[in-house]
Formats: structure tokens, sequence, C-alpha cells
């Protein structure tokens, strides 16, 4: 894993210190680290640390923090329900319940076979569309029964 | 020729890239020169994919690829719009062509999303053929830094964040400050479950962001800028990333910009999924890289030893930042001509929930909740009745329909308990349980709450605890003055804006809506069916037509069938709702638990 603190800070490196820069990039080097295995494994954190002289208690503490990180590997369709207040006044908690019923699972929670991880967002900005759910990266809006199972053969495939 | 098709999240997801590649196609079949624009989101969210053609000025909604060729037949090569794509209120009315006779677009005024739905947003050359980074010529070439933000002060411009400081008020303080070095900061940290106005923004404009901030760090002589943007938004950082290129290679952005001494470069931070990071101190905490924990003021952010690393800053919001451009362009005269007194110029709003047309609608400050909903938005989903509007998200409130000719501005929101928050407006009807909502939305501050500062961690906790009894059926007698009681020390004892924000769904609802707490804890009812647990359930033998529905739904065998008819065994249900979702013709009823008394 390569990760140039120098580049990754932008322009605002030019005043900070060695040490500063370091602790600046923490975030966004969880992201990349978890955009390569989609989730934090302990040894890449372990190598982080080390690479940039921050003790392992603190890059645990700051990557628990955010909702963002996961520590557990995840399923490969990643199927958002979000509980906006759009969706939640138009009936998203149906719609979570029905694909919780589907596949066995509770929010946050993977399936064995890691082919599907549950999650709610509190919101995708796509209000509009209420209720709303995304596959990966693909959002479906307006969803009635219909696509629910739509949602769950996609999901199944 | 030149179609203007919205690739806006919601219709992108109802479908604008299959349209577009259909009209290349159908272009292409009959040769016709069509330049599609791909722009930021138009506003109609509801009816998507939205489109304009060019320049008649036709506008289309729901397109669908199989109306593609219909509409170059009929608008690109003859002119005329095409009937059946055009926009109607309902089955029976005239449709209607043109946007601006649209009713959802007629009563709007566009300043932050001027540019929204005109340009396409990866391509710089659309934002200067609008008029962009004119304002930026204009202040370096011809204004002293102190020109710019006296016009700034003097057009009263208001946070568009929410709580409505004085964005002029708020330079003064950032340039005040002693130091050479000086951040702007962007807050695109938009985590209001609600609210998509910045998102669009930074998706559909980016230029006039950057050039909002470049205004700003010009008047209070900052160097740096950074917009902090949420994680769930790919499409921004993404649009950004592009737009701050594109600005440093025109010498737009970077070293001697336009020729001058003047130096701005801006950074994007993603954020990592925390709600609290959107209060500015924990904001500046994650850009250090720490966790996102408020820290107690002063010192403030544009006070030394108060921004990222100690450096002076100044933090706004996106909206702020893309109204700045306008006023330094056109003069504060004319943005103060707009909306009221004390809150000029306009603001926009997420109109979503139980309307018909929802959206983004930008709207002069002073318009009533009324015309909002009933002109713009159309009016209530389904005719139903409607109950109230929440305003701000999690640290607004719900107005009841009394207030709905209140006069949408900063201070008369405040007045009655709600704020105008970042600009969700979310509408609610008679099915909506306001029970409900307070609790969803104590559920998710609660959840977002960072747990630093204790009546924030466990006042809140104890106030969901409350009104989760009482949804369940479970209320006791003194609930709702527990509620008012902790609600208000919280609001008083906790560090951040989350805290002392997050009791006011709470507070709001009990001032407005008490009764419908009385009805869950004293009679077990909830008058809108959506709390399961309460109520009594009885089947209308005149209505039902004996299709055994509500008995296959019943896990408990509480439904009982005779020889010609179905009722409910009162002592072995459990309130669960199942038999009422399952009745297709609404027979079974709940009711309120009768109380009988007898007199002595």
């Amino acid at each position: 894993m390569d990760i140039k603190p120098d580049e990754i800070i932008g322009h605002i490196g030019e005043v900070l210190t060695e040490k500063q820069k370091k602790r600046g990039i923490l975030i966004h080097a969880f992201q990349k680290i978890q955009h390569e295995y989609n989730f934090l494994p302990g040894d890449a954190l372990k190598a982080l640390s080390k690479k940039l002289d921050i003790p392992m208690s603190d890059v645990y503490s700051t990557a628990t923090f955010y909702k963002q990180f996961y520590f557990t590997p995840r399923g490969k369709k990643i199927v958002r329900v979000c509980t906006g207040t759009a969706c939640h006044v138009r009936g998203a908690s149906k719609v979570l319940n029905k694909i919780k019923d589907e596949f066995n699972l509770e929010e946050g929670e993977t399936t064995p076979d890691l082919s599907m991880t549950l999650e709610t967002v509190g919101c995708i900005g796509c209000c509009g569309l209420a209720p709303v759910a995304t596959v990966n990266e693909d959002i479906v809006g307006e969803i009635d029964m219909k696509k629910i199972e739509e949602i769950i053969e996609a999901v199944r495939q | 020729m030149r179609a203007k098709v919205c690739c806006g999240t919601a219709c992108t997801a109802t479908g604008a890239y299959k349209v577009i590649d259909t009209f290349k196609t159908e272009a292409g079949k009959r040769d016709v020169s069509l330049e599609i624009v791909k722009t930021g989101c138009q506003g109609l969210c509801q009816k998507g994919p939205v489109l304009k053609i060019e320049p008649a000025d036709i506008f289309y909604q729901r397109t669908k690829p199989e109306n593609v060729s219909w509409i170059v037949g009929y608008t690109i090569l003859g002119g005329a719009p095409y009937r059946q794509g055009l926009y109607r209120d309902n089955f029976l009315s005239e449709p209607v062509p043109l946007m601006t006779e649209i009713p959802f677009y007629k009563k709007q005024l566009r300043i932050a999303l001027r540019n929204n739905g005109r340009i396409d947003p990866c391509n710089i050359n659309h934002y200067l053929a609008v008029g962009g980074y004119k304002a930026l010529e204009k202040a370096l070439l011809s204004m002293t830094p102190d020109d710019v933000l006296n016009e700034v002060d003097k057009a009263n411009l208001r946070g568009r964040g929410g709580a409505g400081f004085p964005a002029g008020r708020k330079w003064k303080h950032s340039k005040g400050a002693p130091g050479k070095i000086k951040f702007v900061i962007a807050n695109g940290d938009e985590g209001d479950p609600g609210a998509f106005m910045d998102r669009s923004i930074m998706e559909g404009d980016p230029h006039s962001l950057l050039e909002g901030m470049a205004l700003c760090a010009y008047a209070i002589g900052a160097q740096y800028g950074f917009i902090y943007v949420r994680h769930e938004y790919p499409l921004a950082v993404k649009n950004l990333n592009l737009a701050i290129k594109q600005a440093e290679e025109l010498g737009l952005l970077g070293e001697n910009i336009l020729g001058t001494d003047f130096k701005f470069t801006v950074d994007i931070r993603e954020g990592a999924g925390a709600f609290v990071c959107g209060e500015s101190t924990a904001l500046v905490a994650s850009i250090e890289g720490e966790r996102g924990f408020p820290r107690v003021r002063p010192p403030r952010l544009s006070e030394p030893g108060g921004g990222p690393w100690g450096f002076p800053s100044n933090l706004n919001n996106i909206e702020t930042y893309a109204c700045v451009p306008v006023i330094v362009e056109k003069g504060s005269g004319y943005f103060l001509s707009i909306g009221t007194k004390n809150s000029p110029g306009t603001k926009v709003f997420a109109l979503t929930g139980k309307v018909k047309n929802t959206g983004l609608v930008e709207v002069p400050m002073g318009i009533t909740l009324r015309e909002i909903i009933y002109e713009i938005g159309g009016g209530i989903l389904g005719n139903k009745k409607f109950k109230a509007v929440q305003t701000g998200g999690p640290s607004g409130g719900c107005i009841p329909e009394k207030y709905l000719d209140l006069s949408v501005d900063f201070d008369s929101l405040i007045s009655v308990g709600s704020m105008m928050g970042s600009g969700g407006m979310v509408v609610m009807d008679e099915e909506t349980c306001m029970v409900d909502v307070a609790k969803f939305f104590l559920s998710f501050t609660q959840s977002e709450s960072c747990g630093k500062c204790p009546p924030c961690r466990i006042g809140t906790s104890q106030m969901l605890d409350i009104l989760k009894k009482i949804t369940s059926g479970q209320g006791q007698e003194g609930d709702i003055e527990r509620l008012e009681d902790l609600g208000k020390k919280i609001v008083a004892g906790a560090l951040c804006g989350l805290g002392s924000s997050a009791p006011n769904p709470v507070l709001t609802t009990i001032k407005y809506f008490r009764e419908e707490y009385e009805e869950h804890i004293k009679d077990k009812y909830c008058r809108a069916n959506v709390c399961s647990g309460l109520g009594v359930y009885t089947i209308e033998h005149s209505e039902c037509f004996l299709c055994g529905l509500c008995k296959q739904a019943c896990v408990f065998g509480a439904v009982k069938e005779l020889r010609n008819k179905f009722f409910i065994d009162q002592d072995y249900c459990t309130k669960c709702k199942a038999c009422y979702t399952a009745c297709p013709i609404d027979a079974v009823k709940v009711e309120k638990q009768k109380h009988y008394s007898v007199q002595r």
C-alpha cells in the first residue's frame, strides 16, 4: 500500500509540520485502504500506524468513530436502505423489514456467503423519490412491493 | 438544437442515461445535429427524468426511452411540442409546454441554483458562458478586499446553513484575526435527512461554489480553501475535483489569479460518515484527522487557535458561498430587493414528504408555507388532509396547520419553535403519527451523538426510551412532563449545536400535538395508525366481504371465523396490525379503547 502524505494533503502541506501532515491524511488513508480491501484489515492498519507514526490505539479510536469504516469483510452487494425523513414518512421501514425477513439479516450484517450486506443510511439526498434504496452504486427509487422483489432478485443473482 | 437532460441523482435513478443514449442513436439515425447537455438537478425530482429542448424551451417530464423518437420528430425536427410527454397537473388538465409556465417553477426565483439545469457542470466553458467568474474578475480588478466585504455585509447575507448568522459579520471576524495564514472552509457535510440542496449545487454547479469561496478568500485575505464533502456524495466529489482542475488550468485558482498577486487554492476533504462533523468545530477536528468531536468555544473558528491547526478560518455553508458571486456582480441593492427586511434573498428548500411535486425549490424569503406546499408543491398527495410541515431536519420542529400562512424567513420560523435549518421541508399528512416522527428524529440524533458531553449522550437516550415506551403502548402518566423537562435541560446543557437542538422535534410536537401524545398514553390509541400495539382492532361486518385474508395474516389465531362473519378475539389479539395491513378494503378498524364507568 502506497500512501504519500505530501501528495494527499494537497496545497495546505506548505504550512504544516511533518507530524500534522501525517495526522491530516489519516482519514483519507483509511478510505484508500477500505477502497482496496472493502474493509480495514488489522495488518493494513498496523502498517499504516507504523508508516504515519501514530499509535495503534489512536488509529483504531479514530477509525471506529466514523461510520464509513468496517473491520470485518463485507458482502459483494451492499444494499443501503435510506431511512431519511422523507423515506420514513413514505414507508422506508416496510422496505427494510421486508429485506431483513427475506435474507434473515439485521442492519449492518453480512450474509455468511458474503454475497450481501444490509445497511441503513441517514439520507442519500434523493428524497424526491422516497422511499429509496441503493444496491452498490445504483439508486432504486419509489420502491413499492414489486420493486422490492426486483431488488431481492438482483441481489440473489 | 440542444437537449438539456437532468442528470441529478433522482433523474439518474429513473433512467436519464438511457434517455440520453436513445437521443444519441435517434439523432444519428435521422441525421440531426443535436447537442446533449448533462445538467445538474433541475428541481422537479418527482417527475424525472426531466429535460428541456432549446431554443423552443419545451419541457418534458417522465421521459421514457420509447418517447424519445417522438420528441425528436415533433420538437427537434418540427418545433412543436409532443403532447404526451408534457407536464400536466392531472389527467384532465391541459398540458403545459413551457418550463416557466409550470406551477412548480412559476413562483420560484433562482439565485443559488441560478445555473443548475442550465449548464454542464463538467465543462467550465458553460459556466463562463453564463457569466461565471465575472464577479471574481470585477472584485480582483476594480474592488479592494474591503469593498467586497462591505458589499456582502450590506447585502445582509445570512448563513444558509440554518442558524442565519450574517456572513458579512463572520467574514469581518476572520479578517480581523491576527496571523498571515487563513483558511476558507465550505461546509458540504449535509447530513440532515431530507435535505439535498448542497448536493445539487456541488454536483450541478461546482464553479459558483469555487467562485464564492475565492471571493471570500480575497475579502478576508485567505490563501487556502477546503471543501468538506460527505462521503455519501461521490458524484459531488468527482465534479468538484474536475472543476478545481479546470479552474486552475485557466488561472482562476492557484497562484497569481487573473494576473494579480492573489493566491488561493482549494482542496477537498471527504467526510467519513459522521453527522456531527457538520458542526463547525467537529468539522475542524475531522479535517485535522482526529475523531470528529466538537470543541468548546471560544476560541471560535475565526479566532487564532480555532480553525484547523489553529489557523483562523471562515466557515460557511455551500449555498451561502453560491450566493456571493451574484451579490458582488449585481450589488447588494439587488439582493436586498428580494425577500424580507431581515432575511433578504432566497432560500433553497428540499420539498419532500407527502406532497405531489417533490424536489428542489428556490423561493424568495417571505413566501408563505401555504404557497410553497399548495402552489409549488401542488398540494397533499392523494388529497389527504394536511397535518404538519417539518422544517430544519433533526434540529428543527413541526409546524401545524394554523401557521400555514406564516412567512418563511429565519426569524419567523424560530418564533414558532422551528428553524430554517439547512432547508429540508417534509410535509406530513393525517397518516403521519407525530409521536412516531419525534421518535424518528430523536433516534437519529441519539445514534449520531458523538458522546462527548453527557447531556446529549445520556439525555437523548433517556428521551428516546420514553418515546419508545409511548409508541409501544407502555406510556405512563407524567411521561410528557418528563420529556419536556429533559428536553429543556439538554438544550441548556449540551456542548454543541447537535445536542442543543436535538430535543426540538420532540418539544415542538408536544407543543402543537399534545393531544396525540395523550391519546397514545391514556387511550392507547394512535390516530394515524402508525404505531403498532395500540388501539382496539375490530372488523366492520357491513364492509367485510369475507375474503379471509385477515385470518391468514394473523399468526396468533385471534381472527375467528363464524359461518358468515369474521371477528377478532380481543384476548388473543396482540395488536400487531397484520390483519389491518392485510385487509384489501379497510374493513379492519382500529379504534380508541372505550372506557366505561359505572355511576353509583
